[in-house]
Formats: C-alpha cells, structure tokens, sequence
C-alpha cells in the first residue's frame, strides 16, 4: 500500500502501527534444507518478509583466472523477485541490489574461513520472496544459515536486526511503514559468541545517546534471534536422535 | 598462564557455529571444525562432539564436499580426456588428474587414443598420489584392486558420512558385506562400490546405506541396520515364496 502521507508511527498508547511494543521483534520463522540441488540451503522470515537462499560450493572457479590463490571466493547475490514488492520490479539487478550484494558478501567474508579452501568459490544465491522492510538482513541471516547447512566451516552464525527511530522513540526491527517515515535505520548484524559486528550501517539522524540505546536494543533482539538460529540448526539431528535412542 | 582447562559441554553432544566448546589450553591437533580464539575453543560447523580426555574433537555431520588428503582411495569419475591422461572428479573444490603413464606402466604415445582404456563417464578407483594448497590433485591406479571399474554399482554417499559407512574397525562395513553378500569398496570422497549377487540384494544395501546416512548420529546404528538387513531379506524370501505358492 502506498500511502502519501505519513501516518502516525507510535499511538496514543506507545505501541507501533503493528500492535508491538518499541523493543519487540516481529514473529519470525527459519528453516534450512528446503532445497534438494543446492549444497546448503535456508528459508527465513521476518514478519511479512520471506527469504530463500541457497548455497553451492566451494567448488571450482569458472573462470579459471579469476581464483584466489590463498582464498575462497565468494560470489553472493541478491535479488529480488518481480512479485515482491507492491509495484512490479524489474527483475534485472538494480543499483541497490548490486550494493546490498557488496554489503552482504563482505559481511559474509568475516564469518566464512575462506582461507581453507584456496583458489575455489562459494556462491551465495538469495531471493526476495516477500519484501516488507529488513531484506538485507532477512538475506544475510538465509545466507549464513545456507553456509552452514553446506557444511561450511564459520566463525559464527550470524543473528541480525535493524533498530530505528519513529517519532522520536528508538524502535526495534522496523516495519515497513517505520522504515519509510521514520527518521532513522539502523541495520546491526553480529557474530554473537565473539561479540563482533559484521555489518552495521545508518541512514538518518540520532544523537549519540539514542546509538547507544539503539545498539543496546539490537543486542537483545541479535541475542533471542541466534537462540533460534541454533535451535534451527540442532532440530534437525535432536529429533532424529530421540526417536534412534 | 594457561590456568585450568575446562570443557563445557557432554561427550556426544550436538554442537552448531558458535558454540563455546571448552576454555583453556589444550594440545588439539588442528582441525577445521574448531576454532581458538584467545583460550576459548568453538564449534565452527554443525556436529558431534567427541571428548577422549584430555582432548575433543568435532565430528561433522553436514558437507558435500571431499577435501583431498594424499594416500586416500577415491573413486574417480572421468570428467574428460586429455593428450597425456584423464580429468576426473573426485567430489573436491578440485578436479584431478590420472596421468595415462600410471595406468599403462609406460609414457604415452604421441597421439594415441586414450579413450581406448578409460573413456569418459567411466569410474575409476584410484590413490590419491599428490595434492597441496597450490596445485590440483593428481591419482594413481598403481596398486592392488586400483583401476577402471568395470562391474558392480557406485553409490553416492555424502563425503562426511563416510567414516560411519565404515564403522569403528571396520565393523559396519563387514556388517553391510557378510548381511548383504556384496563386495564392498567404500572410498574417502563419498562413493561406494559394490558388487551383489542380485539386484535386491543391491536394493536393500542402497537402502542401509541410505538410513546410514540419515541417522549417522545416533548410537546402536550397526545393531539396527543389522536388523533392517535381515528383516527386508526375510521379507523378500518370504514374498517370493508366496509368490511361488499362488501360482
């Protein structure tokens, strides 16, 4: 829905336009292995946003003299579908897309021990499904997960969350409409067991003392996100071995 | 320095990225499947953890891919041929090479056809003879029951699952052979080649193979895929004795 006017992001009663409280995430789903073809593969949502992602490698560099010598490549791209947003969208790769690629793909680069498998190449593929404000994070936590259903060596599972600012409140995980009105967006994403941040970005203006409440807030949303990414990922075998034992 | 030594999780227990293995300093050979940082030791894919007192170790249990280690038996499908030999796939990031040289016992001639031996679509079993981080692997077929494949099946199997394919000692690859009645090559890149008597028979090891696979984790797996065995031969001889006594 477009709307032209901005409406009212925080109601009389402190809650958002969704019905959440300003530090509360949106219901979120996660899933690996829902492809057959691809090495290791992820399907993530975040509130009305649904991304899948799949990954194959390491495998051989095509072309040849494009390999490292000391590393793997990692080709990552993202893209969304025609059907994902309101307005028909054009399936070429947009600017955008090509720099979320970029950002997603150096994000990645810190997680992944590229160094164990020189002059070979790990592609990285996600597809937007549904967008509805968080895609880049949405994909980044599909692709981490993907890399680590490929049985990939990683530092960490990345858990990420975006805070913001609407009408003055500092608010966690945006929602669409927070993230076209609101006067700032704040994606964070972390290697949570080492305390390391692979990606953070800002768009828009807060004081220094509403980042530190902003990134104190993305800490607890990063920390409930990865206890769910690791139960995903454990789910698989914890039932098999209940029924085996 | 090194202050006390601290694991923190149970033998057997399923690990995933980012979980804090152990704090302290311990004498772990290096593996990929953990890393150090500082003194705390984490999981870096999903698997099993191992612990054999004063050390532990991560078993992996997800990953489609072989890592070349020299000494390996590999089972090698013949991608292509060359002047001087064949590029074969071993299921690595990497292709591999088996000079003809290996396989003739002499150089090969100029410009003669190679294909005569081994052609593509073939699979070979091999040595893996060479390999290092800066160059491809290259094969060998110098040896006993090394060479081109010409009878039985090859089953893929998922490269981490192989050491469960072949027990401890051995034991569940002797309970897949003497059960089953095939002949059994089970090599490191995740292929396994198997020569039955029947083809049920084959059916029912691809299908013990599979159930390995998928339950690679739990305990008691030999005693139950023993069992699977007995159980769909049984069925089979009891189906085709019924299929004898209605006609």
């Amino acid at each position: 829905m477009l709307q032209v006017q901005k409406p009212k992001l925080i109601l009389d009663d402190g809650r958002r336009l969704d019905g959440r409280r300003p530090d509360e995430l949106r219901p979120m789903k996660m899933e690996i292995g829902v492809l057959k073809n691809a090495d290791g593969s992820s399907l993530v949502e975040v509130g009305n946003t649904k991304i899948i992602a799949a990954v194959y490698g390491p495998r051989e560099m095509h072309p040849r003299h494009l390999a490292l010598p000391n590393r793997a490549t990692l080709r990552v791209r993202y893209h969304m579908t025609p059907f994902s947003t309101d307005e028909r969208k054009s399936p070429v790769p947009s600017r955008r897309e090509i720099e979320l690629s970029k950002v997603i793909r150096e994000a990645l680069e810190s997680s992944v021990l590229v160094e164990q498998f020189p002059r070979s190449s790990i592609d990285v593929f996600m597809e937007v499904i549904q967008a509805d404000a968080g895609t880049r994070l949405a994909s980044l936590m599909a692709a981490s997960l993907a890399i680590i259903d490929a049985g990939i060596p990683v530092r960490d599972a990345i858990a990420a969350v975006a805070v913001g600012k609407a009408d003055g409140v500092v608010v966690l995980d945006l929602n669409e409409p927070e993230d076209m009105w609101g006067e700032a967006d704040m994606p964070v994403a972390m290697m949570p067991s080492l305390g390391q941040i692979t990606l953070i970005q800002l768009n828009g203006h807060m004081t220094p003392e509403e980042f530190k409440q902003g990134l104190d807030l993305a800490y607890k949303g990063i920390n409930t996100i990865y206890s769910m990414e690791k139960e995903v990922l454990k789910s698989k075998f914890a039932e098999m071995r209940e029924e085996g034992s | 320095m090194s202050g006390e030594n601290k694991i923190y999780l149970q033998d057997k227990s399923i690990v995933v990225p980012g979980d804090l293995i152990a704090e302290g300093n311990f004498q772990i050979p290096w593996s990929p499947y953990i890393i150090k940082q500082s003194n705390k030791y984490f999981a870096s894919v999903v698997g099993i953890l191992e612990i054999k007192e004063p050390v532990f170790e991560v078993i992996p249990l997800e990953g489609s891919h072989y890592y070349p280690r020299i000494g390996d038996t590999v089972i090698a499908l013949v991608k292509d041929v060359e002047q001087y030999g064949w590029i074969v796939d071993i299921k690595a990031p990497y292709s591999a090479y088996l000079p003809a040289a290996s396989l003739l016992g002499r150089p090969a001639n100029v410009g003669e056809d190679l294909r005569r031996y081994i052609d593509v679509g073939d699979f070979v079993i091999a040595k893996l003879e060479s390999f290092d981080r800066t160059s491809d692997p290259t094969l060998s077929v110098k040896g006993k029951g090394l060479g081109r494949v010409s009878t039985g099946t090859v089953i893929d199997v998922l490269p981490v699952k192989v050491p469960r394919i072949v027990g401890k000692g051995r034991s569940m690859m002797d309970t897949l052979s003497t059960e089953t009645g095939c002949d059994l090559i089970v090599a490191q890149n995740g292929r396994v080649w198997a020569n039955c008597p029947s083809i049920e028979k084959e059916k029912i090891l691809i299908t013990a193979i599979r159930t390995i696979e998928q339950e690679s984790h739990t305990k008691g797996l030999t005693d139950r895929i023993k069992k699977l065995i007995k159980e769909s031969l049984g069925d089979k001889s009891v189906t085709s004795s019924e299929a004898q006594t209605n006609t």
